[in-house]
């Protein structure tokens, strides 16, 4: 075969392996060019900046979803380590610079130990990873509360504006800090043995362990770095709104779409496929959602509705593949 | 063997796990308030743990398929809301509030069943969908606001007053559903086929079964059992308000598990899920009578369940 053909074919497979996530960037990019044509005020770097602030912050808390989702798993405490890492933020960011990136380390570092307590739940305690997550959510919601009774917090505005702001007003900073994460965390992950042993681990966990791969470490890095994740989130939370709440809802909100978005960014819920920057795309997609029903004037009551219906029809398109199935007896497992 | 061992090893370790923690509760309970022991405080105990057990038996049934219902809360408010806004309809008779209630629930149950059968979209993200879909048809309904119309005296009756033995008449409500659901999972074909699709939907399948139609059905049963709920709920406290059933699904989860159904579906006894709902209520009992605050409860909650787990609900090794 000629080079000119084999690089066809691989380009034909890498699209064939990647149309979920390409999906996910194709529905972003049409929805946001709609959204910024219909704007008022168009395609101006303050709409641009707010859209992006509210995209990353769910694209945070979803790429942290993504990572235990690849092995199989689930983490229903995502919403809850980001409240509570808000929480923490929001007592820890005052004062001058030095202090403030003494609190950002502390409160990266409790996201890593909330990861750490789900890994070792789920790895070493062998709990279901559904269950196991939500009691530690329980927890972690506890821990928001013991920290913020009621909401308020000191935050240094001078990084909060840096964090949620655009550079030379082009580029808003938190897309700069969410391709940073991909860039330093996510993309190091995937190349690294335990990136590539959690697919294997979420293909068939036994042929993984048959063959030698480091089941256990690869599903205990997930949830750590799912933890780490969550922080992040946290903390642009918290440079956004100044302030720190524990809000369970916003928790439990969060961490319903993450999973939405984790599907919708083409990720198999059954673990192995996928990965954090189709994620991405998803949690922008459900964000623009929620931005075009503003900009076409929906009734703002009837919004959730809207929304619903929407996510019920983005999670039913992929029953299209059943039509392809052969034998009826494939469709069971 | 004697047949007191043959006993005892059809009661499960899970179960046996279950009614220790509970006993171990009601200890501490005891030691730390004189009236927690009281036959009156108990049966409260129990009037309470009866709204739980309503919705976990429908979780119980959708988790021994191996799926899992995340509709819960919204489906709760739904069916406490309907319930209300029917008996406040001018042209409905007052009688139809609880069964319209849970016909509401029973049809997300239905759109639930056939996302999961016929779509084959996972249950996690397809009940979370419909939940969505009912939160936004609720907003809808009241405008965002708390709805103004009352329960019916029948969903007070049913839900607050003692009219047999001096037993609450929830308590009896919960005995009737759980009695019938045994006979359903114990006695019918239609049990058994609930068991077996937990343990594998392609051997029902190759065996001519209807998988399909199993799982819808146990997803609409799982539905309206959750509006049922609400419509106590609403009874309870004479009204429906926004997210009344947002406390319930951690709970109803944690019960289920916690008494021995596996979360992957196939194993799991309903006296099993009755110990793990008493369980769940009293732990949630003690620790609000031990004067906490609010953080400090649910840290314990959380912790206390992690624990429980470890202790009996732990996973197999994977070896090969």
């Amino acid at each position: 075969m000629s080079d000119a053909r084999l690089r066809a074919q691989d380009f034909r497979y890498w699209l064939a392996s990647h149309r979920g996530p390409l999906l996910a960037v194709a529905l972003f990019v049409a929805m946001f060019a709609l959204f910024v044509t219909k704007h008022p005020a168009g395609a101006s770097a303050n709409v641009i900046n707010t859209a992006a602030n509210k995209g990353a912050l769910l694209a945070f808390v979803a790429m942290a979803q993504t990572l235990p989702v690849l092995t199989g798993g689930l983490d229903l405490s995502v919403g809850s380590v980001f409240v509570m890492t808000n929480c923490l933020a929001s007592t820890l960011m005052a004062g001058t610079p030095a202090h403030v990136a003494l609190g950002v380390a502390i409160v990266l570092a409790s996201g890593l130990v909330c990861g750490v307590l789900n890994g070792l739940v789920v790895m070493f305690g062998r709990l279901q990873p559904i269950i196991a997550t939500l009691a530690t959510g329980a927890m972690y919601g506890g821990v928001a509360l013991w920290l913020r009774p009621a909401p308020g917090g000191d935050v240094n505005e001078d990084f909060a504006d840096f964090m949620t702001g655009s550079l030379h007003d082009l580029v808003p900073f938190s897309i700069v800090v969410l391709v940073g994460a991909v860039v330093v965390i996510w993309l190091p992950y995937r190349r690294s043995v335990l990136g590539r042993a959690a697919y294997a681990v979420g293909s068939s966990e036994q042929a993984a362990y048959m063959s030698g791969v480091p089941v256990a470490r690869a599903k205990f890095l997930a949830y750590v770095l799912a933890g780490l994740f969550a922080a992040i989130a946290g903390l642009l939370l918290t440079c956004l709104t100044y302030s720190g709440e524990a809000n369970a809802l916003l928790g439990g909100s969060y961490t319903l779409n993450s999973i939405a978005a984790v599907v919708v960014g083409g990720t198999s819920l059954y673990g192995g496929t996928g990965g954090a920057i189709g994620t991405i795309f998803g949690a922008f997609v459900l964000r623009t959602i929620g931005d075009l029903l503003f900009v076409f004037d929906i009734d703002p009551l009837s919004q959730p509705l809207f929304l619903g219906v929407v996510l019920l029809i983005a999670v039913s398109l992929g029953s299209f593949r059943l039509l392809k199935v052969k034998k009826r007896v494939d469709l069971y497992r | 063997m004697s047949a007191a061992g043959a006993m005892f090893r059809r009661i499960d370790r899970a179960l046996l796990a279950a009614v220790g923690c509970i006993v171990v509760l009601l200890i501490a309970g005891a030691l730390y308030d004189r009236n927690f022991l009281s036959p009156d405080y108990l049966l409260q105990q129990l009037q309470v743990a009866s709204f739980l057990g309503v919705i976990a038996t429908g979780v119980m049934l959708v988790v021994l398929l191996g799926h899992i219902d995340l509709s819960i809360p919204w489906v709760v408010t739904l069916g406490g809301m309907m319930s209300t806004a029917a008996a406040g309809h001018q042209g409905l008779a007052g009688s139809l509030a609880i069964p319209f209630a849970v016909a509401c629930g029973f049809g997300i149950g239905i759109v639930n069943g056939i996302g999961v059968a016929y779509l084959r979209v996972p249950s996690m993200i397809f009940t979370l969908a419909t939940n969505a879909i009912a939160q936004g048809l609720m907003i809808v309904h009241t405008s965002g606001f708390a709805p103004e119309d009352h329960a019916t005296p029948t969903m007070h009756l049913l839900a607050v007053e003692r009219s047999i033995l001096g037993i609450p008449n929830a308590v009896w409500v919960w005995a009737a559903i759980g009695a019938g659901t045994v006979v359903l999972l114990r006695r019918t074909p239609f049990g058994r086929r609930v068991y077996a699709i937990g343990n594998s939907e392609r051997a029902v399948f190759l065996s001519r079964g209807n998988v399909r139609r199993v799982v819808v059905a146990c997803f609409a049963i799982a539905g309206s059992c959750s509006a049922f709920a609400g419509v106590l709920l609403a009874g309870y406290s004479t009204k429906a308000y926004q997210a009344m059933g947002d406390p319930y699904v951690l709970p109803a989860i944690a019960a289920v598990v916690l008494g021995g159904t596996s979360i992957l579906g196939g194993r799991g006894s309903y006296l099993g899920t009755v110990a793990g709902v008493v369980l769940v209520t009293l732990l949630q009992s003690i620790l609000s009578i031990v004067q906490m605050p609010e953080a400090g409860r649910q840290i314990i909650y959380g912790a206390v369940i992690i624990v429980m787990l470890l202790v009996y609900g732990r996973g197999p090794k994977v070896v090969s």
